[in-house]
């Protein structure tokens, strides 16, 4: 026995182990996350179960499992949609009460504007208080019409109806602040400028109003009639249909078609219900624009800090203590540079700028609340350190005879950090930058009190003047995740949008640390070549 | 023992260099001829490389130096108060033992200096660079690729390349540090010829290990131990004449 402890075999093994645990675990999570997040745009088979007691479901097969503790019995999850009929979206089946299981070709699934997914048997359209018979095909041009009808009232919601609200909202921040002022003659026409604006505006907003409630008249027109799984008729209005599709008749390509579209639907779109269905691209873009600041914020911060830190503070006992402090900056925990940035950033100078800038709005804050500024500029703080410790590396990567080359040349100290040490260190540099985005990318903590909303009204990005909203609220695919999974009202039929939204985070935190790492790898062969 | 050296342009007058409290340099006085080439020879730690870094002041990096005496190009104090080290280090080129090429294309690495003195046009540094590398004997080796990364060079190439560098600056004298103790024997023999074809217009200084290299190519050899200036003569003098004990035994290889 103490032989075989002597020759570090068993040790060896023991290391072994552990790495193959940590590498199963971390392959089984992406798995995981693989498998339930790309299965879930796929159409499944539609099944129809008559019970035995005469009772009809009808759905989606969710999953099928045994049942605890019953030896081979087993029952089935059924995604049965109708909310509005039944008040649930799933039911389990258990297969000892099934009857018949058939699978109905004409068996239709509809993907509605609300209340989710309606399940039935397309019967007709209706027209007057008679049904007319109406064929899948017919139907479907019908949607595409209705579609049409859909873009144009997002349009005069939107737009026509956003853009006057909008100018609406600056006229009167005016004509407050023109009040505040001392009246004169000036500001009285000022006043009456705006008043004359006000009136054409509101004309304006009535027109469109009257447009809109003509379109929603219109969109009511056509309706179906479906006939669900017991036998109710029940009628749908054909401009909330999004999506028709037969599951039980479509073949590999057509669900392949169907899956891409949806696939697109969900980075492209805005969500729906309560971000239980439709898209997360708010979310995406929100990420992706509170990571762009920040990295704006924290390279130059993290870069100057380092370089004084490496090349000009000397090596004493306050430039070992600066260091030690920035390395423990990254183990502090994440909501407290939340607390922090809510403190400082927020009502401190969030607070300062809205009482020089826009006082005519408060008490409603501008700046004072949570925005996407605040939450990039503490998440640049939490990462400041990544990229001072990589800088630190980067610079000392320039070595002392290159340095020296450079000062024997008659370059100052400052010429030969500009122009030769510099860019040695940007491998360095870059490295520490994309780390820290994949690291911000995926932190929540911090952005829930600076500045994340389970759903914000518009991006930080539109076409009115100045163009960029630093001061808006976003919308965050973390918190997106906890929101859905979590917060949502209808929590199970959520569950599949947690793992995509899940997916398409670790996949965009996987995408920067790949980058960095071939980034680095590309620079580094450029700065130390093979010669010598 | 004391020689006439026509044409001085570097005198080095009663110098001594302390790290610390160790004495590395000892009292050096000699005097450097323009246009030729004088060369440092002598035993590892005898303080030849740091005389040579004294010459452009690249001791002044290192902490806790400290220097006693003069030297003098053409008659001024360069370690006077008032004088500009990066100026200096302008008129005084080096070239160090390891090629330390920066990474960045040969062009970029030729027009350094110039660059760093503030020439923008891209025609005259073109000109430049091409006259440097002409004088670096290093031109038809790399003029179809002077903006592939220099560190894809040989080591003998890296090192004309270090030379071409000093030399774009159009200094007045050129230090070189051991250039070739890192090279083979071809790259050291083409850097020798290219070295007596750059003293026609320039003053070189070179220290080195190896004893026929200096006899080869310089004009004055200095014998250093033990940061002692032992023997200062005209090289055919040192190589076949020693005065003293030390200097033959060190270059019949009894000793070093």
């Amino acid at each position: 026995m103490k032989k075989i402890l002597k020759t570090g075999t068993p040790y060896i093994w023991l290391t072994a182990c552990m790495l193959t645990i940590s590498l199963l675990m971390i392959g089984g999570l992406i798995l995981l996350i693989m498998v339930k997040g790309l299965g879930v745009f796929w159409p499944h088979e539609m099944v129809r179960f008559v019970l035995k007691d005469g009772s009809v479901v009808m759905g989606e097969i969710a999953k099928t499992e045994s049942i605890p503790h019953i030896k081979d019995t087993y029952r089935t999850k059924l995604k049965i949609g109708n909310r509005d009929a039944f008040g649930l979206d799933f039911q389990w089946v258990d297969h000892e009460a099934v009857a018949r299981r058939e699978y109905p070709p004409d068996a239709l699934a509809f993907e509605r504007r609300e209340w989710g997914n309606l399940y039935g048997f397309l019967k007709g359209l209706k027209v007057g208080e008679n049904t007319k018979p109406i064929s899948e095909q017919e139907l479907e041009a019908l949607i595409k019409e209705s579609y049409a009808l859909y873009k144009k009232i997002r349009h005069v919601e939107k737009r026509a109806i956003g853009n006057i609200n909008y100018v609406m909202e600056k006229n009167r921040l005016t004509l407050r602040r023109l009040q505040a002022l001392p009246s004169n003659a000036d500001t009285q026409e000022k006043v009456n400028d705006i008043q004359v604006d006000v009136n054409r505006l509101e004309s304006l907003y009535h027109t469109q109003e009257n447009l809109l409630a003509e379109l929603y008249q219109e969109a009511r027109k056509q309706e179906v009639v479906v006939t669900i799984s017991d036998g109710r008729e029940r009628t749908l209005p054909v401009f909330q249909i999004i999506r028709m599709y037969a599951p039980n008749k479509m073949g590999v390509f057509a669900k392949v078609g169907f899956y891409i579209s949806k696939f697109w639907e969900f980075v492209s779109a805005e969500p729906r219900e309560a971000n239980t269905e439709g898209g997360i691209f708010p979310a995406i873009f929100g990420t992706v624009m509170m990571v762009f600041i920040m990295s704006i914020a924290v390279v130059p911060l993290g870069v100057l800090t380092a370089v004084y830190l490496k090349e000009y503070a000397g090596d004493n006992i306050i430039s070992r203590l600066v260091r030690i402090s920035v390395s423990n900056l990254a183990g502090v925990p994440s909501i407290v540079f939340g607390v922090f940035g809510l403190g400082f950033f927020i009502y401190f100078i969030g607070g300062g700028i809205d009482s020089l800038f826009y006082s005519e709005s408060l008490p409603t804050p501008t700046f004072g609340t949570g925005g996407i500024l605040w939450a990039s500029l503490t998440l640049s703080l939490l990462t400041v350190p990544v990229v001072v410790v990589a800088t630190e590396e980067g610079l000392s990567s320039a070595s002392k005879s290159v340095r020296e080359g450079s000062y024997a040349l008659g370059a100052t100290k400052f010429e030969t950090l500009w122009r030769v040490v510099l860019p040695q260190a940007t491998p360095g540099i870059l490295t520490g930058t994309i780390l820290s985005m994949a690291r911000a990318v995926g932190e929540v903590a911090p952005l829930m009190i600076t500045g994340v909303v389970k759903l914000a009204p518009s991006l930080p990005l539109d076409s009115h003047y100045p163009f960029v909203h630093l001061e808006r609220k976003f919308m965050h695919l973390g918190f997106h995740i906890y929101d859905v999974g979590f917060q949502s009202p209808n929590v199970e039929a959520a569950v599949p949008m947690v793992y995509t939204t899940t997916l398409v985070l670790v996949i965009t935190v996987l995408t920067l640390n790949i980058s960095a790492i071939l980034l680095r790898n590309r620079l580094r062969k450029w700065y130390n070549s093979s010669a010598m | 023992m004391e020689i006439l050296i026509p044409d001085q342009i570097v005198n080095v007058i009663n110098l001594s260099l302390y790290y610390g409290k160790t004495k590395a340099l000892k009292e050096i006085t000699l005097d450097v001829s323009k246009s030729k080439i004088t060369s440092f020879i002598g035993p590892s730690g005898c303080g030849k490389s740091t005389l040579i870094r004294c010459i452009n002041r690249m001791n002044d990096l290192i902490e806790d130096v400290k220097i006693e005496g003069e030297i003098k190009i053409d008659g001024c104090d360069i370690y006077a108060p008032d004088v500009d080290v990066t100026e200096l280090r302008k008129r005084v080129g080096m070239v160090f033992q390891k090629p330390n090429p920066f990474p960045k294309s040969i062009f970029e690495n030729v027009i350094y200096g110039p660059r760093v003195l503030g020439v923008k046009n891209k025609s005259v540094l073109k000109d430049l660079c091409e006259k440097a590398l002409k004088r670096a004997a290093l031109w038809d080796d790399v003029k179809e690729r002077l903006h592939v990364n220099a560190l894809d060079l040989s080591g003998g190439q890296q090192q004309r390349l270090c030379i071409a560098r000093a030399i774009a600056m159009e200094p007045e004298i050129v230090l070189l540090d051991e250039p070739c103790s890192a090279l083979d024997p071809i790259a050291t023999s083409k850097i020798e010829d290219m070295l007596v074809e750059l003293k026609k217009h320039y003053t070189v200084i070179i220290v080195t290990h190896n004893m026929q290299q200096a006899a080869r190519i310089s004009d004055y050899t200095g014998f250093f131990m033990l940061g002692k200036l032992m023997e200062f003569n005209v090289t055919t003098e040192i190589f076949t004449n020693p005065r003293e004990k030390a200097t033959e035994d060190y270059i019949t290889g009894r000793f070093g």
